[in-house]
């Protein structure tokens, strides 16, 4: 199987097609497992009390803006490298929910921060580099709406993208690298988590339903795109015809 | 080499060369960066003692008075190799606790006595459910038992 064959708008338009009601489901689904887990069964922190439960929102939400971002530096080399349309396309469908979702961490960070920090934001360094992240996609947004030719567009857009993610490893590593307010991770690939079992299992399928939830937006974000650049194609009158 | 292979080494190439000159730019920019500085920087003049700066560490356990007014607290700031001594007036938030972590922002007087403007918690990366946490306690505890 060629999977080349995927950049293909024509062939990756009906792929889509199918593929976003199934994401969808699959993301409804688990987001109603994960938040009644977060809510209903994940027991209460012994020192924040019910206040913790932010962080099944806060936290898939905070790894959601910085992986969205790295895809669409991964899609910007490839599209400046091979000079594929889809890949293009792609980066520009995944933007408003990488933005979407970095505002959720940062708004959610601040409901938490008032009551247990005593501060609804304060400039450490995660904090600040996670709205560096917010404007940063924002700003590759503007840039896409500023330049009419898509192609141009297209083009000084990816080259942000590029330059911004540098920003993603400042973000995950703030923490580590310098003294700040935010607390470390809790969750790492190199250690055991230092959390309760059941709130691990609440954030995590969280994560999973905000993973489908990007997938099926993104997708059906990218079928428009496909049909508004490409609607000169003889494959997309055809369809218009057979409709 | 081909085209594309050229353009991709290319991009690859950008895309360090940023890396490198962000650590460059954040490595210069390092004491500026930091959220707080802890007592034992303090107390080896790292801290610009000049202006108002924020310093953290954790209370001391046993440290925390309050006054008569009901609104000023007196409490210790240590590293576990440093301790500053703090009061503050004012609010403290929920997660003040003694043995826990606290980020204290305010002046430090001739005498080494921090008087705090503001007081903000810092929580650690631990969740865990109470009994949880009262286990965790009661083995500490008999341990040390032990030890002694």
């Amino acid at each position: 199987m060629n999977l080349n064959r995927y950049a293909s708008p024509s062939i990756f338009y009906p792929l889509a097609g199918r593929l976003v009601p199934v994401f969808a489901a699959l993301a409804a689904a688990l987001a109603a497992a994960g938040l009644y887990i977060g809510f209903f069964v994940a027991p209460t922190d012994f020192q924040q009390g019910e206040g913790y439960r932010i962080i099944f929102i806060h936290v898939p939400a905070a790894w959601m803006s910085m992986f969205i971002y790295l895809v669409m530096a991964f899609w910007s080399a490839i599209g400046l490298a091979w000079n594929t349309r889809l890949s293009f396309m792609m980066t520009r469908a995944l933007a408003p929910t990488g933005a979407l979702f970095t505002f959720l961490a940062l708004w959610t960070g601040a409901f938490w921060g008032k009551p247990m920090w005593g501060a609804w934001w304060v400039w450490d360094a995660r904090l600040t580099s996670e709205l560096i992240l917010l404007f940063l996609y924002m700003g590759y947004m503007a840039l896409q709406a500023a330049i009419d030719d898509p192609r141009r567009a297209d083009r000084a857009g990816a080259l942000l993208n590029l330059v911004g993610v540098v920003n993603v490893p400042i973000i995950y590593f703030s923490v580590v690298w310098w003294n700040t307010l935010h607390q470390g991770a809790s969750v790492s690939l190199t250690r055991a988590p230092s959390m309760a079992q059941t709130m691990l299992w609440g954030m995590l399928v969280m994560a999973l339903a905000a993973w489908f939830y990007t997938l099926a937006v993104a997708f059906a974000r990218v079928r428009t795109l496909i049909l508004a650049r490409e609607q000169r194609a003889q494959w997309v009158r055809q369809m218009e015809h057979e409709a | 080499m081909q085209a594309r292979h050229r353009k991709l080494a290319l991009i690859a190439f950008a895309v360090v060369a940023v890396g490198i000159a962000t650590t460059l730019v954040l490595n210069a920019f390092r004491s500026n960066l930091v959220f707080f500085f802890t007592p034992t920087q303090v107390a080896n003049g790292e801290a610009p003692t000049a202006r108002t700066f924020r310093i953290g560490g954790l209370v001391e356990a046993g440290s925390v008075k309050r006054q008569a007014d009901g609104l000023t607290a007196n409490f210790v700031v240590t590293d576990t190799a440093r301790a500053i001594p703090v009061t503050y007036t004012g609010i403290l938030p929920d997660l003040f606790k003694e043995g826990k972590g606290v980020v204290a922002e305010g002046r430090l007087g001739d005498d080494g006595h921090f008087t705090a403007t503001q007081v903000l918690a810092k929580h650690d990366e631990n969740y865990m459910p109470p009994e949880a946490a009262d286990a965790v306690a009661q083995a500490q505890k008999a341990q040390s038992t032990v030890a002694e």
